[in-house]
This record gives structure tokens, sequence and C-alpha cells, in this order.
């Protein structure tokens, strides 16, 4: 037991000063750490192409890091662009003289492959998401690594079963997908990315973010361990610079993008007139509603899960919470009660709710974007809660007295950091909710539920979460409106970002 | 000269061979129709007051369409969003008998098409006409389908309900082909609309006055105003305008090749704007590949709601 009640630091003026009528009661867990032995790390890695590791051609190597400790893992290669040729060719050859032609059946069989694979050595992949990405062991192990899995999985049964996708249509591969993904889920977005490309008959080229390349190129050795034919999946790694000239090489037919709208613009613009199908699944800044009848101690829950899940690196995070007036002082004290009692630490200790944040230059953006709302008037409040010395961390934070004008409630910050709108109307919920020119997801949390439909059926989202949050499953179609992006990932409707649709043709 | 030898309508005739007759007075003079702009359910000029002349292949005067400014793009933007949360909102079933009566009143006006597609050069208007009436009764019938056939009910891995609808993209900006410059519109115009868009139309530039005539139809066809807005222009002056423009939610560019196509490409861009555009086999304009739910799809947006399930 904590003799103390916890502080809740207020940073903004005087006037902003809240207390809390119930303190929180946080419980000391003795630290319980996750054992790292399961994981081997190299000293250095190399690019995986035509189904070995080569080192680049471009003769360099970038450094990646544990977010938690700004210790050095490893040397990850950096692809040029005679690398890239040197993927997309292989990743050509394989469409063109193995995979496209191989029937589903077998491709499936390949699919399920990886997805055993990945069960069997769930563990060291999870282990080593934690290190790399900084994210808690408990999300990496529960979460992204059986999601992952279930994935390949749940796409290998699609491969040989595509003719009953789209009645009256077959579908056609693309050829070669180009796909660059973000460093907030890294083993997951690879299989999202991976596992439709490949159950619908194209071959890969995957770039990894920068920051976070060792599980994927783990993932090369399990497409080693299944056999997976050379090329058909290849694995490089860089930055922004090599994602851009990937994305832009002519022998690409797809490209498909996981990360920020700023970057997923520029491909957009990149690749205008190439005739590429493209599909971006971008930023996010969405509402969680919380009317009044509301199960309240749930819809809490339910924030912290939608905003503090993945120390809110998640582009659908609940980053605007709207609560219904009546309610709003009780729900934002409990929320408060609630962030006090949250553990900020090491990613491997399996007690921890919020592990590390993914960069420098990301603590910096949250830094400077939470400086903004202080700047612009709203009220923060910190969570007391003590962070390491050493690595990248910030405490949960909740800003309140937040207008539609702040920027903390109109640009995706990307980290643990929650603004407090209220509304009085059904009507004005919708107008708060759907004013942004995001649309990820929602929330909505009530009892009733012709108001749960009458709301979902306004959101202007493409994931609409009733009653819960953050929710993922590979049966379950995930992707934006507006300007969160277009096509959409996971269920049937995941298979047309991969395929023509065409009369005729295999089933 | 010889005054046309096609079949066309009393006034495009009478126009095409105005010039070439000898000064006489005439017994009985045509009545001419003025080619306006469609936007709201009314028939505007051009804020710029512009107009270009539309000539048969052979170079035959026949009218002066309304030559479109990026001031007419935004008007018809603006007055297509505002539309469109209301037609949206109506129930499948009117939306597919709305679109039905579409195929009505055209039949009513058929020969009126078939004149103008064949002073336009047509090779087969009244095929093209009929094609286009049938497209209408096509689509109506899918307004309380296609969410059945695009939509799903997902198996996810724990106690919750999870289905995926689509729903409307909102606005639909779109360039007519000039390839068949009734069916091709009908064929994108009609796919759009099914779904609860609104949409800003291009009408084709070498044949626009055979789109002014079927925004005559939808007037009185039940079609609320707004819910389809036909422009006629310079597709190089207002393609950029169209694609560009924030709160158009999907720019199909069916009718744009090139540089141009290209260049909206980037132009969408600017605010993640969907692009789509007929494959090569859907733009078999009088084949039956040129009709499909999965072009509505490419004017929807899906939806995936999650709910617990719980005692």
């Amino acid at each position: 037991m904590n003799e103390n009640p916890p502080d809740v630091a207020v940073v903004a003026a005087p006037s902003a000063v809240k207390h809390l009528d119930v303190a929180p009661v946080a419980l000391d867990y003795v630290t319980a750490l996750e054992s790292t032995a399961v994981v081997d790390i190299a000293d250095r890695y190399e690019l995986f192409i035509d189904g070995r590791f080569v080192e680049p051609r471009s003769g360099k190597h970038f450094a990646t890091i544990n977010p938690a400790t700004e210790a050095k893992l490893a040397m990850v290669a950096e692809a040029g662009d005679a690398d890239i040729e040197l993927a997309v060719r292989a990743a050509r050859r394989a469409y063109d003289e193995v995979w496209r032609d191989m029937s589903g059946k077998q491709r499936a069989k390949y699919l399920y492959r990886i997805a055993r694979v990945l069960q069997e050595r769930a563990r060291e992949f999870a282990v080593l998401e934690s290190l790399n990405g900084g994210k808690p062991i408990k999300e990496s192990r529960d979460i992204d690594v059986p999601l992952a899995a279930a994935h390949f999985f749940y796409h290998a049964g699609w491969a040989d079963k595509l003719g009953y996708a789209f009645p009256g249509r077959s579908l056609r591969p693309l050829g070669v997908a180009a796909q660059v993904i973000p460093w907030n889920f890294p083993l997951l977005m690879a299989a999202w990315k991976i596992a439709p490309a490949l159950a619908t008959g194209n071959t890969v080229v995957l770039k990894p973010a920068e920051t976070t390349p060792l599980t994927a190129l783990l993932l090369a050795e399990v497409i080693q361990q299944a056999d997976l034919p050379p090329g058909v999946v290849n694995i490089i790694t860089g930055a922004g610079a090599t994602g851009a000239a990937l994305v832009g090489h002519k022998g690409v037919d797809k490209v498909a993008f996981t990360g920020s709208t700023a970057v997923g613009k520029s491909i957009q613009r990149a690749i205008a007139g190439t005739g590429k199908k493209l599909t971006l699944e971008l930023g996010g800044k969405a509402a969680n509603i919380i009317f009044e009848d509301a199960a309240i101690d749930q819809a809490v829950e339910g924030i912290v899960n939608g905003i503090y899940f993945n120390q809110g690196h998640v582009c659908c995070a609940g980053s605007r919470l709207l609560v219904h007036e009546p309610v709003a002082e009780l729900v934002i004290d409990k929320l408060l009660c609630r962030i006090e009692t949250l553990r900020v630490g090491n990613p491997l200790d399996k007690n921890t709710d919020i592990g590390a944040i993914n960069s420098r230059a990301q603590l910096d953006k949250i830094e400077s974007l939470v400086q903004s709302g202080r700047d612009e008037g709203a009220t923060m409040y910190q969570s007391s809660c003590p962070l390491p010395d050493r690595g990248f961390f910030f405490p949960p934070t909740v800003f309140t007295g937040v207008s539609q004008s702040h920027r903390i409630a109109r640009e995706e910050i990307f980290g643990p950091v929650l603004s407090v709108l209220t509304f009085r109307t059904a009507e004005e919920a919708v107008q708060k909710a759907n004013n942004t020119p995001y649309g990820l997801s929602a929330g909505i949390w009530t009892e009733k539920g012709s108001r749960i439909l009458w709301m979902a059926e306004r959101m202007r989202a493409g994931v609409v979460w009733a009653n819960t949050f953050n929710r993922f499953d590979p049966t379950s179609p995930f992707g934006g409106y507006k300007e969160s992006g277009f096509g959409r990932e996971g269920g049937r409707h995941g298979l047309a970002s991969y395929a023509e649709l065409v009369e005729g043709g295999r089933r | 000269m010889s005054p046309a030898k096609k079949t066309a309508t009393k006034a495009a005739t009478k126009a095409a061979a105005t010039r070439s007759t000898k000064p006489s007075a005439p017994v009985d003079l045509d009545v001419r129709k003025t080619y306006k702009l469609y936007i709201g359910g009314a028939f505007p000029r051009s804020e710029s007051g512009r107009s270009y002349p539309v000539v048969t292949t052979d170079r035959r005067f026949v009218a002066n369409a309304v030559l479109a400014s990026r001031k007419d793009v935004r008007d018809a933007v603006q007055t297509a969003r505002n539309a469109q949360g209301s037609w949206a909102k109506r129930s499948a079933y009117n939306r597919g008998q709305i679109l039905y009566r579409v195929a009505e009143i055209m039949q009513g006006r058929r020969q009126q098409f078939v004149d103008e597609l064949s002073v336009g050069g047509s090779r087969d208007a009244q095929g093209e006409t009929d094609a286009a009436i049938d497209r209408w009764v096509w689509y109506a019938g899918w307004a309380d389908k296609y969410a059945q056939i695009l939509g799903s009910a997902n198996p996810v891995d724990g106690p919750y309900f999870n289905f995926t609808t689509p729903e409307p993209a909102g606005v639909v900006a779109l360039v007519a082909p000039n390839d068949a410059p009734l069916l091709a519109l009908v064929s994108r115009l009609a796919p759009a609309i099914v779904a609860g868009n609104t949409t800003v139309a291009l009408a084709s530039e070498r044949w626009p006055l055979v789109s002014i005539t079927l925004a005559e139809a939808l007037a009185t066809s039940d079609v609320p105003g707004g819910v389809v807005n036909i422009l006629t222009g310079k597709a190089a002056e207002l393609v950029p305008w169209m694609a560009g423009h924030a709160d158009v939610n999907v720019v199909d560019l069916s009718g744009v090749n090139g540089e141009l196509r290209a260049d909206a490409e980037r132009r969408a861009s600017d605010a993640v704007t969907r692009v789509v555009a007929a494959s090569a086999a859907e733009r078999r304009w009088f084949d039956d590949r040129a009709e499909s739910p999965y072009i509505i799809a490419g004017f929807c947006e899906y939806k995936t709601v999650w709910h617990p399930k719980g005692a």
C-alpha cells in the first residue's frame, strides 16, 4: 500500500488546480521480468532478399536501439537503390515463375506453416518486440504476436477460396507489392501486410520502420523455416528514403502503406499517374464518446485502454474524450484516479502498463504538443508515477478544458495524452466527433442500444467500437475514412486491396 | 452544302442547316433549347457567363454549351454536399424507386436522346439510349441489395458482435468519358447515387448536350435537387479543381487520360481523396461488364462496428 495519497501533478495555472475526491489506491507489485534468454540478437543484420540474408550493396548499416534503455541492440542494413532493385527483381521473378501460378491450396499451406512457426516461437517474438519497440511485454505477448499468427492463419484459408470472396468475380493478383509499415506494431503490421498479399497471389517487398526492424527480420527466419519459395517475401530495412525509393520503383504494381497522413499524402502524390494500386492506413484523432447512461467504470477502463494502450502509439487511439456534461466531473475524477495506478516503466516487466516511447524523436514530438496544450490554456494532469532514469518515457497525461481549436484536439499526438471535451446533446457529440480531417475510429459508451446504432451510423470513421475500444481481429476489416486513408485490411474486404476483380479466371 | 443527312432533332437539324440555306422567311421558326448547367435541381448559366460552341463530327454548329468555371465547380460541390445527408437517409427501397423512375422518364423521352446522340455522331444512338435506360433499371434493383453483397458479419475471436456495412463515401466528382456521352455518364452516375452519394459530373466535353437532356429527365423524375449536378465545359480547365477539392470524397477519372489524369491524381492526394476509374472491362459501355456491384463499392466506405455480447 502506498502510505500517501499520490499527488495529481497539476502543471497549468494555479486556477486549474483540481483535487481528487477519492484517493486512488496503488498496489505495490514485485518486479516480474520476462527473461530475454529466449532471444538471440545478432550483432549485425543483413537484407532478406530472394530467400537469403545478403549484405547491402549500399555498404551501410545503422544502429537499432532499445528505447527503454537507449542501449544499442544491433546494426541493421540500410537498403539503397541497388538493393531495392535486387529485392524488386527477386519478387518479380518469384511472382512470374512460382507464386502467381501456384495453386491456392499450396499457397494456403505455406501461410499455415508461417502461422504455426510464429506460434511456436511466440515468446521469442514477444520479447524481441518489447526490446526493440518499447511496448509492454503483456501487450506484445497477448496481443501483437497472437494476432500476427492469427492473421496468417486466417488468410491461409482464403488462398484457395478466392472464387467465393466476391460473388460473380474472381481475383487476379496485382504482382509485386511494396509494403511500408510503421513502428507501433512492427510484427503485427508485417502480418497485416504480407498475409493478404500472399493469399491473393502477390509477392512482396516489405520495409519495416527504421526504429523497429528486428521482429520483421526474425519473421524472415520464420519464412525460411517455412520453406517459402525464395523471393516471395523480401524484407529490406532502412529509413524514409529507402521506403520512398521502394514505393517509387517502376517494378512495383501495388503500394500499401501504414503510417502518418503526411507521408501517406506524399506517397499518393508520388505514384500519381503510374497506375500502381494504392492503399493507405494513416493517422487518426478518434473521439471516445461517453454518455451519461454509460456503465461509467467500464467506460473509464475503455478510455484508459483507448489512449494508453501501446503508449498511445496507435493510429486508432481514442485521443479525444467526449464526455456528456452531466457525468463529466465524475468521469474525469475516476479517470484521474485510474491513471495514478498505471505502471510506467520497463517494458519487460509483466506488471508494466505503459512502456517506453518508441524513439527520442517521438518523445520530442509528444513533449512539444503537450507544451502547446499548456500554452493554449488547457489544464494538464499527469500521473505522479516515477519514470525510469534512462530511456524514453512519458507519463499518462490528461488535458481538460480543451477546445476544438487547440492543437491537442486537432493533431495526432501518438502518445499517452488524452484531450477531454464535453457535450450536451448527441447531435453535438456527432458534430464534435466528426470535426477532424481524420476518420479512422470512434468509441461510443451508452447502455441504450438504439443510441449506439444512431451514433454509429453518424460517425465518419471506419471502425466504431461500442462499449469497447481497440479491439482487432483478422476477420474484421480495418481502415479509415477521409484523411485516415483508404482501403481495408482484414476480412473479406481486405482481399480486394491486393487483387483485381475479374470475370472468369482462377477460383 | 447539303443539310444534315442524319436523323437529328428538329432544333439541331435546323441549327446545322441554317447557315447553308438561302435567305428566306421561315414558315415556322424553331424554338431552340438553351443548354445550361444543372445545379441543385435548377438550370443556371455559368457564373462566368461563358459558353463554347458544340459542333458535329463534321464541324457543323449545333448549340452553345455553357463553359463552366472553377467557381461553378465549387458551387456544385457545395450543393452536392448539402444534398448528401438527406439523400443517404432515404430508404434503400425509396432510392431504388427513384432510380427506376429515371428509367421511366428517359423511356418517355427516348426519341429525344436518340436524336441528340445521332447528331453527335453516335454509331448506335438507339442502342446507346436503350442501354442507358437499362442501366438505370439494373442499378435501381441494386439499391436494397448491394449492402448484403458488400457487407458482412465478422466472426471475431471473442464475445463481440461485429459487422461491416458499406456507407456512401459522400460527394463524388466524376468526369464522363467522350466515347459514349450518355451511356458512359449513366454507367458511372447510377452506381454512385444508388449508394446514397451525391455527384458533380462533368459532361463529355465533345458532346455535352445529351447530358443536359439527361438532367432534364433527372429534374422531372423525383431525384432530389443537388443529388446529381452536371457541368459542361473543358476537362483541362475543370478536372484539376474537381480532383483537388477538399470536400470531394471520391473522384472518378474514367473520362480523363494522360498528363491531365496524373495531375488530377496528384491533386487528389492533398486531401487523401479516393480516385476511381472504370477498368478496361468496365469501359465496354454496351456490355454487361460495365455494370457491377463492385463499381458501387468504389463509391462506398466500409464501416465496421463492434459490440460486446453479454447478459
